[in-house]
C-alpha cells in the first residue's frame, strides 16, 4: 500500500526517475548549504546563538535590511505592475528594446549596478547634483540603499506580472464595461485580482533577492554601523575576524525572519487565489 | 645606504653599507650581525640579451650554433635544460593597492628568471582588502605566495591552517618586508579646512574618510597612527585615547571595505575633506588623478607600516615550484625590484638601482613600527577583535 501511494499519484509514467532527480538535485544545490549552516547552528547551540545576535548594532543592520528590502520591494510592486501592463497593453516605437532593457539587472554584476548608481547619486554626480539643493542626499543614506535594491529587484514583478497580463481576456474587461462598470472600479474588482497571486510572487523574489543583496549595496551605503551598514555586511565583517560561529549565527538569524515572511507571503498568495477561484 | 648581497645560490641578505672589501666584495650590517657578499647589482643587460635569444633558439634553427655559443658565453649558467623543464606557475596573493607594483615586477623578474636559464613562470596575481586574501588561503585558495598588508594576516594563515611555518618572518630580510609604507593625509587642493595633524581630524565638520578597519589592513595602520598621537598629546590616558580615536571616527560618513573603495569615494565621488592613505595610495592618486587636485599632508607621527611577503609552503607542489617562488620573494630585495617599489610609491631599502626623483620624494616622518603598540598578536584582539576598542567606539 506505502508502495503505492509513492508510485502512482499520477497517471503519467516516470514519476520515480524524475522525483529522484528533482530530490538529488535540490539537495546538493539547495538543501546542502542551508542544512550545513543550520547544523553549525545546532553546534553552537541556541542560547549561544542569541547571545551572539542579540546586540544593537546586529538589531539595527537586520532592521534596515529588512526594511529597506520590504520599501524597495513595494515600489518594485507597484512600478513592476505599471511597467509590465504597458509593455503588455500598449504597442508603441522601442517597445521591444525597453522590454529588453528589463533584464539589464538581472545580467549586470552588482557591483557594476553599485558603482554606478553610486557614481550617479554621490553629491558630484549628475543626479547627485541636482537633489543637493533641495536637501536630498541619496549616495551614502538608506535612500541610496533602496535605490540600489529597486534596481535589482525590478525584473521579478515586471516578468511574474506580464504573462498574467497577456493571457488576460479582453472579454471579462469589455462585460465589466457593458454592465455598467466604470474604468478604475473594473480595475480594481477584475484586474487586479486576477493579477494578485503573480504579483505577490514577484514581491516575494524581489523581496528575498533584496534582504541578501550585498554587492551592489555595499558601494552607495556608507557602512556606518547602526546607520547604514546592512546585515550581509555583518556577517563579511564577521568572517573576517574568523569568528564563523557570529557570521553563521547573523546568517540564520536572516533565514529564519525571510522563512517567516515567505510564508507569510505564500499564505496571503493562496488567500488571493481563492478568492479569485484559482484553487 | 642599504645594498643588496648574495649568499649562497637563493639567499640574499640586505642591510646598511659598511665597507668594499679588496675582493669585490661588500661588508653590510643587517640587523645585530654583520655579512659579507658579493653585491647584487643591476643585471648585465648583455646577458638577458644573450639567453633571451637562446630561448628563442627552435625558432631560429639555422642560428643555433651561433648564438647558443654567444648566449653561453655570455651568461654561464646552464640554459639547456630550461626548456625541457615543465612550466612553473605562481599564484601571489596580494593586497588591494600593489596592483601597479607586482604588474611590473612580474616582468621583470621572468625577464631575470629566465635570463638565469630557467623556463618562464606562469604569475597569476589576486587582489583584495588583505584580510579577506588571507581568508581565502585559509579556505583553500591555492596561493604559492601572500603579499599581503599585514603581519597580523600571515600570522593568521601561519595559526589557522599550518600552511605557513610559524617563524616565516624570520626568513627574509627586514621581518620579510621587501617594501615599507606609512600613512598619510591626501586633502583637497589648498588644504582648504587647514589639517595639519591627528588633531585636526577630531575637530567639528572636518570629514575623515577612511575604510573600516575590520575589513581592511591599511585601515588598521589608520587607527593605530591616529592612536600613536593621542598616546603622546594625552600622556597615555587610556579613556581619553578612547575618545580622540572615537570622535575621528565619529566623523566619518563613509566606512568603505578596502583601501581602494576609500580612495574613490574621496577622488572621484567628492566625498571628505581628508583621506587617511598609505603613502603609496596618495602618490598614485596625485599621479592618476592630477597634482593640482589634492595634497599630502604629512602628520607629525605616523606608522612604519611593513606589508609582508612569505612562501605559503603547504601550497607548494613541486621542487621546480619551490624553487621559483623562494626566487621570487628573494628578488623583490634586489636593486632593480627595489627601485621598482620606489617608483610605485613604497618605500624600499635599497636605493643603488633607483631614480633620483624616486628617492628623494619621501618626506621625513617619525614612524613608529608594530611593536611599539605590543605586537598584532597583542594588537588585533585588543583592538579589532569582536568587542575590542573599535567596536566599543560604535556601540557607544
Amino acid at each position: 500500500m506505502r508502495a503505492s501511494l509513492l508510485r502512482s499519484p499520477s497517471p503519467l509514467p516516470g514519476f520515480g526517475l524524475s522525483f529522484g532527480i528533482m530530490m538529488a538535485i535540490l539537495s546538493i544545490v539547495v538543501l546542502l548549504p542551508l542544512s550545513a549552516l543550520l547544523g553549525r547552528g545546532l553546534m553552537i547551540g541556541p542560547a549561544d546563538l542569541w547571545d551572539m545576535v542579540n546586540s544593537r548594532r546586529i538589531w539595527s543592520a537586520l532592521e534596515l535590511s529588512f526594511r529597506a528590502a520590504l520599501i524597495a520591494s513595494v515600489f518594485n510592486l507597484v512600478f513592476g505592475i505599471v511597467l509590465a501592463w504597458v509593455l503588455v497593453r500598449y504597442r508603441f516605437w522601442g517597445r521591444k528594446l525597453v522590454d529588453a532593457a528589463v533584464d539589464l539587472p538581472f545580467a549586470l554584476p552588482t557591483a557594476v549596478a553599485g558603482i554606478s548608481l553610486t557614481a550617479l547619486y554621490a553629491p558630484n554626480g549628475v543626479f547627485g547634483q541636482a537633489l543637493a539643493p533641495l536637501g536630498i542626499k541619496v549616495a551614502y543614506t538608506e535612500l541610496g540603499i533602496w535605490m540600489a535594491l529597486i534596481f535589482i529587484g525590478l525584473p521579478f514583478v515586471v516578468r511574474t506580472v506580464q504573462p498574467v497580463i497577456e493571457e488576460l481576456d479582453r472579454e471579462v474587461e469589455e462585460v465589466s464595461a457593458t454592465l455598467g462598470a466604470r474604468r478604475t472600479y473594473t480595475l480594481r474588482r477584475v484586474v487586479l485580482p486576477t493579477l494578485a497571486p503573480a504579483a505577490l510572487t514577484g514581491f516575494a523574489l524581489a523581496l528575498a533577492r533584496s534582504v541578501g543583496e550585498y554587492g551592489s549595496v555595499i558601494f552607495i551605503a556608507g557602512n556606518i554601523p547602526n546607520l547604514t551598514e546592512i546585515a550581509p555586511l555583518l556577517i563579511v565583517i564577521r568572517l573576517e575576524e574568523y569568528n564563523y560561529d557570529a557570521a553563521a549565527a547573523i546568517g540564520i538569524a536572516m533565514l529564519l525572519i525571510s522563512f517567516a515572511m515567505l510564508l507569510a507571503i505564500n499564505l496571503i498568495q493562496i488567500w488571493s487565489r481563492r478568492r479569485i477561484g484559482l484553487v | 645606504m642599504y645594498r643588496t648581497i648574495q649568499l649562497g645560490a637563493h639567499a640574499q641578505a640586505q642591510g646598511k653599507f659598511i665597507r668594499s672589501l679588496a675582493d669585490g666584495r661588500i661588508e653590510i650590517e643587517a640587523g645585530t650581525t654583520r655579512l659579507v657578499g658579493r653585491a647584487v647589482e643591476k643585471t648585465r643587460v648583455v646577458a638577458q640579451i644573450g639567453t633571451r635569444l637562446l630561448a628563442n633558439r627552435k625558432l631560429h634553427g639555422g642560428l643555433v650554433a651561433t648564438v647558443a655559443a654567444l648566449g653561453l658565453m655570455l651568461s654561464p649558467v646552464g640554459t639547456v635544460t630550461a626548456s625541457a623543464q615543465d612550466s612553473v606557475e605562481i599564484l601571489n596573493v596580494s593586497y588591494d593597492p600593489t596592483r601597479e607594483f607586482y604588474r611590473e615586477y612580474n616582468e621583470l623578474f621572468n625577464e631575470w628568471w629566465t635570463a638565469q636559464g630557467n623556463a618562464p613562470v606562469t604569475i597569476q596575481q589576486s587582489h583584495g582588502g588583505s584580510g579577506s586574501q588571507a581568508r581565502a588561503v585559509i579556505d583553500g585558495l591555492e596561493a604559492t605566495v601572500v603579499t599581503l598588508a599585514l603581519a597580523a594576516d600571515i600570522n593568521a594563515v601561519a595559526s589557522r591552517s599550518d600552511k605557513v611555518p610559524e617563524d616565516w618572518q624570520s626568513r627574509l630580510p627586514h621581518n620579510s618586508s621587501p617594501y615599507t609604507s606609512t600613512i598619510v593625509f591626501l586633502v583637497r587642493e589648498g588644504n582648504p579646512k587647514g589639517l595639519k595633524d591627528w588633531g585636526d581630524l577630531a575637530k567639528d565638520g572636518v570629514q575623515v574618510i577612511t575604510p573600516n578597519p575590520k575589513t581592511s589592513g591599511g585601515a588598521r595602520w589608520n587607527y593605530l597612527a591616529a592612536w600613536a598621537w593621542a598616546e603622546n598629546e594625552f600622556g597615555g590616558d587610556e579613556e581619553k585615547i578612547r575618545d580622540f580615536v572615537g570622535q575621528i571616527y565619529k566623523n566619518v560618513p563613509v566606512l568603505d571595505t578596502a583601501a581602494r573603495g576609500s580612495t574613490t569615494t574621496f577622488s572621484q565621488r567628492g566625498i571628505g575633506d581628508v583621506l587617511l592613505a598609505w603613502e603609496n595610495e596618495a602618490y598614485l592618486s596625485l599621479k592618476e588623478l592630477g597634482e593640482d587636485k589634492f595634497d599630502i599632508v604629512v602628520p607629525s607621527v605616523s606608522v612604519l607600516a611593513e606589508p609582508p611577503v612569505a612562501l605559503v609552503e603547504g601550497n607548494i607542489k613541486s621542487d621546480a615550484q619551490r624553487k621559483a617562488a623562494e626566487a621570487y620573494l628573494n628578488h623583490l630585495y634586489s636593486p632593480e625590484a627595489q627601485a621598482i617599489a620606489l617608483k610605485h610609491f613604497y618605500r624600499a631599502w635599497d636605493v643603488s638601482a633607483a631614480a633620483q626623483e624616486d628617492i628623494e620624494r619621501f618626506p621625513e616622518v617619525k614612524r613608529l613600527g608594530i611593536d611599539h603598540f605590543g605586537g598584532w598578536a597583542k594588537v588585533q584582539p585588543h583592538h579589532f577583535g569582536d568587542g575590542g576598542v573599535f567596536d566599543q567606539i560604535y556601540s557607544e
